[in-house]
């Protein structure tokens, strides 16, 4: 019983450690970010490794998400006689919820295991260490620009998986299944407002912050040895995936 | 720098996809559309009750969409409804004493404003308002009123035990 007590206690404290580190480690990036941007064309490169290289399987999933939420919508609004609703209820649920959160779960599982693994090899096989041989900050040189370039990829990969997953939703609703598309656009049109899709943008925004310091930290602080850099791999992922959907209930709960 | 031309170009189409994605949202499943210099022009109303409606609402005549709800308001002074509509300039020949209703569109379907037109010879200017309006009807109300007078009728006629039809339902 005491000892079940004291596991918990240690595994409650290890979490907290961990935040609190995170957290630092946030402070840390945040400070040399000013820096980072002078050399921009670091940054651009990590957008392409996060965001461009994701875009394939963000487009797909999208897609396929809308396609799914049009056949479901579908068959749940034909019970009560109001099809036409299906283009309000594909858009809403895939600009404020849908996108995000899913766009931030894939990132996780495409973009942020990739950055956490390259940063934990780098460690492991003392490149980082060979940086700082040389007075270079590893941190600014290798983790910012990372960090930095997941931050600014997100909202895009976010915005393209809805407008994606709307096309998807248009495709079964409209084209497979015959609802109006004059009333599936014009209702989508009356019930959406600018204000859904900034919500939507600015909840990718800091999914994104979130997902790359997990990653980033994760393979910073990675044991320098292959099980080390594996199981940083694994962190990042269950890390990110919970602390999106925790997130995610926050942002939702203060946005409504 | 090895392929830093590649990366470079890739990610510019990246971000350009980015932008026209977020563009598409805004624009077209909003309804801000991109009203340059805003064209057209404003007609008031002022309802009993205006149910449901809500701004961004379509303004429709004989079905066909001529503009959108741009506001609503109260009338503190003759406790009404006070609706602003912005009606597309192409749409300028609606007679001065057409009347404007609200509808609802299908049975869970938002609602809208229908102007029914009238026979004046003059057209609505900028800044008119529509002195003919018929409140939305709230579903609570009339089942309220029919039950009402069910039960009023009961009272005197004993016989008419049948229970009354069940609201019309549109299949």
């Amino acid at each position: 019983m005491i000892a079940a007590a004291q596991d918990l206690w240690l595994s409650l404290r290890r979490a907290l450690e961990t935040l609190g580190a995170m957290t630092l480690f946030l402070g840390r990036l945040a400070a040399y970010t000013p820096v980072a941007m002078t050399r921009f064309g670091l940054i651009v490169e990590q957008v392409f490794n996060a965001g461009a290289l994701s875009l394939v399987i963000i487009m797909l999933c999208g897609l396929f998400i809308g396609m799914v939420l049009g056949l479901q919508g579908f068959e749940l609004l034909q019970r009560v006689g109001s099809e036409e609703a299906l283009g309000v209820a594909a858009a809403l649920g895939l600009v404020k919820e849908l996108g995000p959160v899913t766009t931030a779960l894939l990132f996780a599982g495409r973009a942020g295991t990739a950055l956490a693994s390259e940063i934990g090899l780098m460690r492991a096989t003392d490149q980082l260490s060979a940086m700082q041989m040389m007075a270079v900050d590893p941190v600014r040189r290798v983790v910012v620009p990372r960090f930095l370039g997941g931050v600014i990829a997100m909202p895009f990969l976010a915005v393209i998986f809805s407008a994606i997953g709307i096309y998807g939703a248009q495709l079964v609703g409209v084209q497979f299944m015959g609802v109006d598309a004059g009333s599936f656009w014009s209702q989508m049109r009356a019930a959406v407002e600018l204000e859904d899709v900034l919500e939507g943008v600015l909840k990718s925004f800091v999914f994104g912050v979130a997902c790359s310091l997990i990653a980033v930290y994760e393979g910073f602080n990675s044991i320098p040895t292959a099980e080390g850099v594996g199981r940083a791999t694994t962190r990042t992922v269950v890390i990110s995936a919970v602390a999106t959907l925790i997130l995610d209930y926050i942002l939702t709960a203060a946005m409504l | 720098m090895r392929q830093t031309r590649a990366t470079e170009l890739s990610t510019g189409l990246f971000v350009l996809l980015g932008f026209a994605a977020l563009f598409f949202l805004t624009t077209q499943i909003t309804n801000r559309g991109l009203s340059l210099g805003d064209p057209g022009y404003r007609l008031t109303a002022k309802f009993e009750n205006i149910g449901g409606l809500r701004v961004g609402a379509p303004v429709s005549m004989s079905g066909v969409k001529i503009g959108q709800v741009e506001g609503i308001d109260f009338d503190n002074s003759e406790y009404k409804a006070l609706v602003v509509m912005h009606i597309d300039p192409k749409y300028n020949v609606i007679p001065d004493d057409s009347d404007a209703s609200i509808f609802t569109a299908g049975l869970l379907g938002g609602q809208y404003i229908g102007i029914g037109v009238g026979g004046s010879e003059t057209y609505f200017k900028n800044g008119d308002q529509i002195t003919f309006t018929q409140s939305a009807i709230v579903l609570e109300n009339l089942v309220s009123k029919f039950l009402f007078s069910f039960t009023g009728k009961n009272g005197k006629d004993e016989e008419q035990a049948q229970p009354p039809p069940a609201e019309d339902k549109p299949e």
